[in-house]
């Protein structure tokens, strides 16, 4: 399915994982991306891991972009990863932003997370790197 | 002359003049426009000496960690010199959920402390006279539950609720346009609030029931203008939620409290402060015909602006901070936070969080702008700006009165869409250098040194997950799960909660547990997306 698809824009899922209502700076990169021609599946708050990937899987996209500013990221980035593992659509690249500390980033990065956002990061960085996604 | 550029605007994106002057004011008078300090239309502040006759609180939000991490924390805190407590919770207890649900996986201690029952609100009040510090809690969406659990620390300390003083933030209005902590649809929530407010209006005189908060919507990306509208808007909504109930508007309205955000925009936020404080009193008077003066008078906490701070070149940040805290101040503010430089990134270090404690400690003691009430009063620009934001704020009352109020104007995502426009428009002005943020589109530094900042660690979720299941191995089950069921039908009619939230904290139902037997009977919410 996914091979025969190569006429399409690039696609992907903006969300929100676990608790954090914390949505100003997801729905900005949401219109950013947007704006830069890609395809947006935005989720709204709330989501489980395994929403996310459910959504992902069945939006056909690319990338799942995350943003979390609670803390939550060593254990949430990890385990979407995870499932998108055990349902074999790992080819889905996963990336995020928010409140993360420079410290967890190698750890995070390591568990597979493609690229990071944290504070301080431009618009102009996370447009980008998902321009530099490739459709599949 | 040539002039740096074509157009200059506040930081909300009003026009700004070159000069202001008499011909600004016109139409505007002395008296009924400004007033005296203490009196109608309390536009110079609500008390008539201020800060001559008591200075701010410095109240420092805390919460990270365990119950006893923070209460650490808040003896630190006390130690040097602060006046009122201030607790944060983390995300499963603003959302109503245990530390051992499967949802509040990596979340627990990490934003916040984590309560789930009435021993951990025992251990983070170990130690503290509840009686002699007052105690302002930010939580929302199960605001009535934790309250019930710490007005059952004081009965077993032996300390009458009567004497206790202190803050609900209990806005469930501003979580659904901003913040967007929510456990049930508006209506149940709504109810909920009213009993609080009940309740304490005939057992707690000295505690304020709901603290009514732009705080969050400004951080979502209003103007000043909107933060302004929307928060006096939800109040007004309180206020009618309450009277309807069968509430005498004296009974509540005194002890309604406010809490603003304070941006950068020096003068811009001074004037906020002011036309919050005309406009509630001209509002309340028009609407409510209170009898107390007290019901007019819109006292309010500040923080400074967690969205104006920036990871690049942190110590920056000490200076907005300062600026900000500076315009709570002029602006009349009774107790105030003031943001640690690191919290971009984090929750504040100790030594972070003593120097933002610090910083109000200096403008309190050495900056002497305590010494006169209102210093800004009368000047053209000042009074301008107050005038403009009041009306400004009006056009917004008269656009939500149509829609049918607050709750119709959510549904329809009204307040969330002039929100994200706003931070839309911001963010482009930055993005195009149109506004100038230090160390971050000018004056950048490469290779910046990280600053030292606080972790947490995933110990506290287990010990929390521990000690849930011991105390539910340990409690009497039939007593607690009567008392669910009596909430149950309690919430199923009519009567006010209160008795029933504290009987169940009392027999150890989880904060969890009796959320989820609160939302078999109340439902829950689903947001309208706005993007």
């Amino acid at each position: 399915m996914r091979a025969a698809t190569r006429t399409k824009p690039l696609r992907i899922l903006i969300g929100k994982v676990g608790l954090d209502g914390h949505d100003r700076g997801v729905k900005l990169v949401a219109r950013a991306l947007r704006d830069a021609g890609i395809e947006v599946v935005y989720t709204g708050l709330h989501q489980t891991p395994e929403q996310v990937v459910a959504t992902a899987i069945q939006e056909d996209v690319q990338a799942i972009g995350l943003s979390l500013l609670s803390g939550a990221h060593n254990y949430l980035f990890p385990r979407v990863i995870e499932l998108l593992k055990e349902q074999g659509a790992d080819e889905i690249a996963v990336f995020g932003g928010g409140i993360i500390p420079d410290e967890d980033l190698p750890r995070l990065k390591a568990a597979g997370v493609r690229a990071l956002f944290p504070p301080g990061s431009s618009m102009h960085e996370i447009v980008a790197f998902a321009k530099g996604l490739k459709p599949s | 002359m040539d002039q740096r550029k074509a157009r200059f605007t506040s930081l909300s994106g009003l026009e700004i003049a070159r000069l202001y002057g008499a011909d600004d004011l016109k139409g505007w008078d002395a008296h009924s426009d400004l007033g005296a300090p203490g009196e109608f239309p309390y536009t110079r502040g609500v008390y008539s000496t201020m800060y001559r006759g008591r200075l701010w609180t410095m109240r420092q939000f805390a919460g990270f960690g365990s119950a006893e991490d923070t209460n650490r924390r808040f003896q630190y805190l006390l130690q040097h010199g602060q006046t009122g407590l201030s607790v944060a919770f983390d995300m499963p207890t603003l959302m109503g959920l245990d530390s051992d649900d499967t949802l509040a996986r990596g979340e627990v201690g990490h934003c916040g402390v984590a309560v789930s029952s009435l021993a951990d609100m025992e251990r983070l009040f170990e130690g503290i006279p509840l009686d002699q510090v007052t105690t302002s809690m930010t939580i929302n969406g199960p605001a009535a539950i934790l309250f019930a659990m710490y007005l059952a620390v004081a009965e077993r300390r032996g300390i009458p609720v009567a004497r206790l003083g202190g803050t609900l933030q209990n806005d469930i209005l501003k979580e659904y346009i901003a913040q967007k902590e929510w456990l049930f649809p508006p209506e149940p929530h709504l109810r909920l609030i009213i009993d609080t407010v009940a309740y304490c209006s005939r057992a707690m005189p000295k505690w304020h029931p709901i603290s009514i908060s732009g705080y969050h919507i400004r951080e979502a990306g209003s103007t000043a203008v909107q933060e302004l509208a929307f928060t006096l808007y939800d109040g007004l909504t309180y206020v009618d939620a309450a009277v309807r109930s069968g509430l005498n508007v004296d009974a509540f309205a005194p002890r309604l409290s406010f809490f603003f955000n304070v941006h950068n925009d020096l003068f811009e936020e001074i004037a906020k402060f002011r036309a919050a404080r005309r406009l509630w009193a001209r509002e309340m008077e028009q609407r409510y015909h209170p009898k107390d003066p007290r019901s007019l008078q819109l006292r309010c906490h500040a923080q400074t602006a967690g969205c104006s701070l920036m990871a690049q070149q942190p110590l920056n940040n000490v200076v907005r901070t300062t600026l900000q805290a500076l315009a709570a101040v002029l602006g009349g503010a009774q107790s105030l936070h003031t943001n640690s430089m690191d919290e971009t990134l984090a929750l504040p270090t100790e030594d972070s969080v003593k120097l933002a404690l610090r910083t109000q400690q200096i403008l309190a003691h050495e900056s002497e702008v305590t010494n006169t009430v209102d210093p800004l009063g009368g000047a053209y620009y000042i009074e301008s700006l107050t005038n403009r934001l009041e009306e400004e704020a009006r056009e917004y009352f008269r656009r939500l009165d149509q829609m049918g109020g607050m709750v119709r104007a959510i549904e329809q995502g009204f307040p969330q869409r002039e929100i994200l426009e706003a931070s839309l428009r911001y963010q482009g002005e930055v993005e195009r250098k149109e506004r100038v943020i230090v160390g971050v589109n000018e004056y950048v530094e490469p290779d910046e040194p990280p600053i030292p900042i606080l972790k947490i660690g995933p110990e506290v979720e287990q010990s929390q997950a521990k000690s849930l299941a011991d105390l539910r191995s340990r409690r009497d089950s039939f007593r607690m799960a009567g008392t669910l069921q009596a909430l149950q039908e309690a919430a199923a009619g009519d009567e006010n909660l209160m008795p029933y939230l504290i009987d169940a904290v009392k027999a150890q139902a989880t904060l969890g547990e009796i959320c989820a037997a609160l939302k078999e009977v109340f439902g829950t919410y689903r947001e309208p997306v706005v993007l």
